[in-house]
């Protein structure tokens, strides 16, 4: 019966998958010294401490409305940099998908230029930016220019493949000149995918823009370090419930957003 | 003078098989063939390579006198303007409106720049306007083509291809999405562009009894080779077994042409 067969062999490398995640685990505490019951026993207390410690008290939102315009500070800077870096990452995208190119060398530029900036992580951009430009706004948002114009290529140029080589090959049959089937097929065609990418880049961008800020010393990050690091654990709080109520209000203009452009 | 005259025609997508294999024929004004064929037998790339989408390997092709094979890239764009194509899916912007993709079979005799950001004039919008009066969708100009049904969506393929004002009209299986009901409406059109406007058509179709319906001639394509050039009164169930390869009792055809 080889249909039985075939079945059994799947679920034995289901079985084999998962002891060798269980092994690979063990290994992992072994290696580093984990101490596995006191880890979670530890547990208990973090959240006692967080209780006791980790919330917004009235001295704190006193800082309310300095911590406010840093939040601006980093949200503007996110958005900024995102909506550039579609653009500028749409342009590139279309000189190297395989249906616009106007020659394949352009498509293998475009492929390694999009992995280069895909690939090193935004904290990565972020120090390796440091030296060059110092603790600065422009650093972090050059950090997510790169990171998002490496993934909307990449993204980009998979959507103009996959959605606009029929209406690309009809446009080519009328005799429209290169430039008019992008402007008349590609860019209207990508146009919903294009303005997702972009809010679903806004809405990450938006998270790493404080973890950059906290590498580059700009923004809410920095206001974040600069209190915990001072023990000022109440504003550091506040600085959190911030930025979650920040994240969460993109995300609902943003989901708003793509209901109206995807329909 | 043919309007359309193969030659020889050969392409390889490398590798040592051949898509089309020595392909020649020549059609006059006026004519409304059929090109059929099994999956795979090279009815698309033919058709393609007429105005160039494809480029040929060997051979050359011409529309008009003008060797499709040579000529420069704006020669092309000249000579592509000329010939009207209409497809399987439709190949429309689905996320613009009706009026505009008609208005998208203009370009080739836009500028680049009037191209580029869709500039047409007033009497373009007009003829847009009435091509599909013509073609029964004046209710829906405004309408996105994503919202419409695949018969409508071929129609306004066709007005996008008439708008050309084209002397030769490539169809690439243009019923084989369509229910019978919307397959015979654009099979009516087609015929009806060919009488009243005496445009050439050329049509790769699946359907042997539309074939022998609709076309004056029938070329009959298996593996890249011409296998049959006639009139319908000459496709013999012989013929269409030799064309398809197999064996008449297996195709599905209407009921009148096994008995033919």
């Amino acid at each position: 019966m080889r249909s039985i067969d075939f079945l059994m062999r799947q679920r034995l490398v289901v079985g084999l998958v998962c002891l060798g995640i269980l092994i690979a685990s063990y290994a992992a505490v072994v290696v580093t010294d984990y101490d596995v019951v006191k880890g979670f026993q530890s547990i208990p207390k973090a959240v006692k401490w967080s209780s006791e410690n980790f919330y917004p008290d009235e001295k704190s939102l006193k800082r309310l409305p300095k911590i406010i315009a840093k939040m601006q500070e980093t949200l503007v800077t996110a958005v900024t940099a995102t909506t550039c870096a579609a653009f500028v990452g749409f342009l590139v995208a279309i000189l190297g998908a395989n249906a616009t190119r106007p020659h394949w060398v352009f498509s293998i530029v475009s492929r390694a230029i999009a992995s280069l900036f895909r690939n090193v992580d935004v904290s990565a951009w972020s120090l390796i930016l440091l030296f060059s430009f110092g603790q600065s706004m422009f650093t972090g948002y050059l950090a997510l220019f790169f990171v998002t114009f490496g993934f909307m290529v990449r993204m980009l140029m998979e959507t103009i493949d996959l959605s606009s080589a029929d209406t690309i090959e009809a446009l080519r049959a009328t005799g429209a000149s290169p430039s008019a089937v992008i402007t008349q097929s590609v860019i209207p065609t990508c146009m919903p995918q294009f303005v997702s990418w972009t809010l679903f880049m806004i809405e990450t961008n938006i998270r790493s823009a404080t973890l950059v800020g906290i590498l580059t010393g700009t923004g809410i990050g920095n206001l974040f370090d600069i209190y915990y690091k001072s023990l000022n654990y109440h504003a550091a709080s506040l600085v959190i419930v911030v930025i979650v109520i920040a994240v969460l209000l993109i995300e609902s203009v943003s989901n708003a957003i793509r209901r109206v452009v995807l329909q | 003078m043919p309007v359309l005259h193969v030659e020889n025609v050969r392409k390889s997508y490398g590798g040592s098989s051949f898509a089309l294999d020595g392909v020649s024929f020549s059609i006059e004004k006026g004519e409304f063939v059929a090109i059929i064929g099994p999956s795979g037998a090279g009815k698309s790339t033919l058709l393609r390579c007429i105005n160039r989408l494809i480029a040929v390997t060997s051979g050359t092709v011409s529309v008009d006198g003008t060797d499709v094979t040579k000529v420069s890239n704006s020669g092309l764009r000249i000579l592509r303007r000329t010939v009207g194509m209409i497809f399987q899916h439709y190949n429309l912007v689905n996320r613009l409106t009706v009026i505009e993709n008609v208005l998208h079979g203009r370009l080739g005799y836009k500028s680049s720049l009037s191209g580029t950001f869709g500039l047409f004039s007033h009497a373009e919008k007009i003829r847009a306007y009435e091509l599909l009066q013509a073609v029964g969708l004046s209710e829906q100009i405004y309408q996105r083509c994503g919202q419409l049904s695949g018969g409508q969506k071929q129609r306004v393929g066709i007005a996008r291809a008439l708008i050309q004002d084209p002397t030769l009209m490539l169809c690439d299986e243009p019923i084989a999405s369509l229910d019978p009901n919307a397959a015979k409406i654009v099979m009516d059109n087609l015929r009806d562009i060919n009488q009243r406007l005496g445009i050439t058509v050329v049509a790769n179709l699946h359907q042997v009894h539309a074939a022998r319906e609709y076309a004056h001639r029938i070329i009959g394509v298996n593996a890249g080779k011409v296998v049959f050039d006639g009139p319908p009164s000459l496709l013999t169930l012989e013929i269409i077994q030799q064309i398809y390869g197999s064996e008449a009792q297996d195709l599905m055809l209407a009921d009148g042409e096994l008995h033919a």
